[in-house]
This record gives C-alpha cells, structure tokens and sequence, in this order.
C-alpha cells in the first residue's frame, strides 16, 4: 500500500503546528492515563461510580447475551448426547442407585441434626436469598475475574454479599450499583476463601490462581491430609460465607494444600443466587453502634 | 422505458445516491462508535473463568490507525481507553495510558516503513497486542493481582488470529460510514 499522501504536513505552518499539537495531545494523553493508574491503584474505589453508570448502560445487552449464551451452551450438550448417550445412561444409573442409598442416609442425618439442635436450643435463622439473578457480563479480555449481576441496590444487594449458584460459591459482591452489582468471582487472585474439606474440619484458604482454578493453602502445617477429588466448602470463618457452601474440589497435591478445581464453573451457571452477609458478620456491628442497626433493617425494607 | 423489477430496484438505489453526500456525524462517529462497541462485546459474549477473550476493542482501535491513519487524532486513546477502562476490569487508568502509547507507536512505524502490505501491518498488530496484553497483566499485578504469565498466552494467540477478521469488520464499517445519505443542498 501507498503511504498517504495527505498526512505529510509540507511546508505549511498550519499543518505542521496541528500534526505537532497532536503528538502533544497523544503524549499528554499517556500521561493523564498513568496518573489515573496511579490514582486507581492507590484507592481502588475512586472510579466505581461512572463504572456503574456504564456497566448499567449495557445490563440489557449482557440480559440478551445471556440468553444466547444458554442456547448455544444447550446445542452442544445435544450434540454431545448423542454421542455419548450409551455410556452416560450406565454410568448415570449406577449413580443413580448410589445416590438413593446416600439420599436416605443424609435424610437420616438430617432428622437427627434437627432433633440434637433442639435439645441443644438452638434456632437457626436462614434469612433467605436476597435476589435471583443472571450473570450478564464477565470481564473475560482482562487477567481479573470480575462479573456483573443483573440485581443492584434496588434488590437490596449490597457490598460484600455472597453470590452462588446450585453448584456452588460464585464469588461477592465488590461494588454494588442501583440496578446490576460487580462480583468477584472466587477464581480471581485477589480472592481469599476459607475453607474445609467437607468429610472433617481440615480448615484452609482457598485463592483464585486466575484460570479457573484455586491454590489451597492449609492452615495446619505438617503431614497434607488432602487426597485427590477432596470436597471443599466454606468454612464460614470470617463470617462472609455461611458455613458449608461447596466451593471446589481438589485436582493436584502440594506439600501444603494443592490445587482444586471450581465446582460452580461461571460459564456454565445461568441463575446465581446472592445472599445475605453471614449471620456472624452481621450481628457484629449492631454490638458496637444499636441505633445505627436497629435504623438498618427498615431503610434496607424501604429499599425492597 | 419498462425495466426488469431488479434493475429497477438497482436503478432506485443509483437514483438515491445522485445529489447526496455522506453523513458526516457517520463518516466521523463510526469508527469510535465500533470500538467502544468492541470494548463492551468483549465483556458480555462469554461469561470466562481464564482471561480468553481477546481485547476486541484495542483490536478494532489498531485496525482503525492501520486501516485509515490519520482519520482517529492521537489523542483518541484518552477517550476511547477511559471507555474500555469502565467495562474491561483493569485498574481504571491502564487502557488511556497503552492506547496512547499505541497510537504514537503506530505513528512511528508507519513514518519508518512507509511501504506496507496486510502481511506487515499484521505483524506489527500482533506485536503490539501482544505487548499490549502483557502489559495490561503487569498493570493488573502491580494493582493488586498475582495471576501468572502463562494464562494470557492462549489470549495472545486468539487476539492474533482474531486480527484479520476484526479488520475486515473495520473495512465493513469503512465503506457504511461514506454511503451517501444527506441530500446536497
């Protein structure tokens, strides 16, 4: 291709002063951007309004995105089962079985847990899930794990919920607008889940490793008791999670933990569902400031 | 004269286009408006659990200063990062600061090799989106993520191979925004 002609600025005084001011206008241009870097980074809060007001801007779009994305994850599964329908219906039938057994078995637990807790006077409070929601948008060009979810302020979603799916922990919720909230989904490296393994009380940290799966990190250091295909759910420590959401399940061992794969895959979750702060977490403030929680209640069922 | 129904639907469309001029809102508004469309699609198509996407806008914004230099200012990196910034998930901050570089880069190599076929100026795209997505895992990092190298290869790959069509899609978007539509006087 020819080089254009209509770029070279000649002899003309005017063309050579606007070609120079744009250069000067690109240079400044780099370094406003590294001053809102630095700013960005020192207070990572400081750009989440216009954040909102744009993610809100395409939460339709990401609604529709939504339901294209359900259509075609659906083809392929038919596709696929096709092809593997002789084995999977053996294999389904046998777990099949397995699971009626453990069914009964848990059932039976579960009267007794019942039964022991009301010896025990305790009464448990499940307040109930705050919103049902989409996620309609991840942000899937950058190294971050971050989603949007199609329920905001208005639902009564607010910072720091827990956001799951039937599979399990999707993440919380970092910045909450009027009409769609930001997550931060488990597998990004900047989240902290506490964790244990399901069967026994070995606690750990789960960390997002950025690819979808996690670091474990026990907390008793010595001899790793965690074997491969381990169920991890939340510890509840920190009061974030309620106890016992799953989280993972553990692929590769280390001397101090391994790693685990994510149970809730974000790509193939439809409906998450965003609860309230742990019970734990939120009883504590009301002890410091009553006024500030007896007001909390009525403004968040205003909002409602 | 009675014409086929085809050519007078033809004949209609020439009729249309005598005595009009392009849009100029169109013929200046498009190529911004592709971008930021590019930086939104890059958020809402897949739901990842890996960074796989390829920075669809920063892909459209090089097609564009490759396509038509000179058409986007330099200074276009400013507005147009600060919009990819509120949907991509970075620190806000890191896509003003690598577009603009971008823009001026691209300056330097058009000044320096003015003789350029697609094979070329891919090349040229490839290195800088490759740099560009490093860049933006430093950036991430130095905020406050610790994700490794090794997870945005398989996206340098995509976004190289996704070059090609995103430039024909700014080739598309290049011939709509000169239809003649505004009638001339």
């Amino acid at each position: 291709m020819a080089p254009p002609a209509n770029r070279r600025s000649g002899y003309s005084r005017r063309a050579q002063y606007s070609t120079f001011f744009g250069y000067l206008a690109g240079v400044l241009g780099a370094l406003v951007g590294a001053l809102l870097l630095i700013l960005s980074i020192r207070n990572p809060d400081l750009f989440s309004g216009p954040r909102q007001v744009a993610t809100a801007t395409v939460e339709p779009l990401g609604a529709a995105g939504a339901g294209t994305r359900k259509t075609s994850r659906d083809a392929f599964s038919i596709l696929e089962g096709y092809v593997l329908a002789g084995s999977r219906y053996d294999k389904l039938s046998r777990e099949l079985a397995q699971a009626r057994s453990e069914l009964a078995e848990a059932q039976a637990t579960k009267a007794e847990n019942r039964r022991l807790k009301r010896l025990l006077g305790l009464v448990e409070a499940d307040p109930g899930p705050v919103a049902v929601t989409r996620l309609v948008g991840s942000t899937a060009a950058s190294s971050r794990r971050f989603a949007t979810v199609g329920a905001g302020r208005d639902q009564g979603v607010s910072v720091g919920m827990p956001v799951r799916s039937i599979l399990g922990l999707v993440g919380r919720v970092l910045e909450a607008g009027p009409r769609s909230a930001r997550v931060l989904l488990v597998t990004d490296t900047q989240s902290l889940v506490p964790v244990r393994r399901a069967s026994d009380d070995v606690a750990g940290f789960a960390q997002g490793r950025g690819d979808g799966t996690l670091q474990v990190r026990l907390i008793d250091l010595g001899v790793n008791p965690l074997k491969k295909g381990d169920v991890l759910v939340t510890s509840g420590a920190g009061g974030l999670f309620r106890t016992g959401i799953p989280v993972a399940v553990m692929t590769e061992l280390s001397s101090d933990g391994g790693q685990a794969r994510v149970l809730s895959d974000p790509a193939a979750t439809d409906y998450v569902i965003i609860d309230q702060v742990s019970a734990r977490a939120a009883r504590a403030p009301s002890r410091s400031a009553n006024s500030a929680a007896a007001a909390k209640p009525a403004v968040t069922g205003q909002t409602k | 004269m009675i014409l086929p129904p085809r050519m007078r639907a033809r004949h209609r469309l020439m009729r249309a286009r005598i005595n009009r001029a392009p849009s100029p809102l169109l013929a200046i508004g498009l190529p911004w408006l592709s971008i930021m469309l590019g930086s939104i699609l890059s958020t809402v198509l897949v739901i990842a659990s890996t960074p796989i996407m390829p920075p669809l806008g920063f892909l459209t914004y090089i097609a564009w200063r490759q396509l038509r230099p000179g058409l986007l200012p330099v200074w276009a990196g400013l507005p147009l990062g600060a919009i990819d910034d509120l949907y991509s998930g970075q620190p806000f901050g890191s896509a003003v600061l690598l577009w603009s570089v971008a823009a001026i880069v691209l300056d330097v190599v058009e000044a320096r090799f003015p003789w350029r076929d697609f094979l070329t100026e891919w090349l040229v795209a490839a290195a800088l989106t490759a740099t560009y997505v490093v860049a933006c895992l430093s950036l991430a990092n130095l905020a406050s993520a610790s994700t490794s190298v090794l997870f945005v290869l398989p996206q340098i790959f995509a976004s190289i191979l996704v070059y090609p069509l995103v430039c024909r899609f700014a080739a598309l978007v290049d011939r709509m925004r000169l239809v003649p539509i505004v009638e001339i006087g």
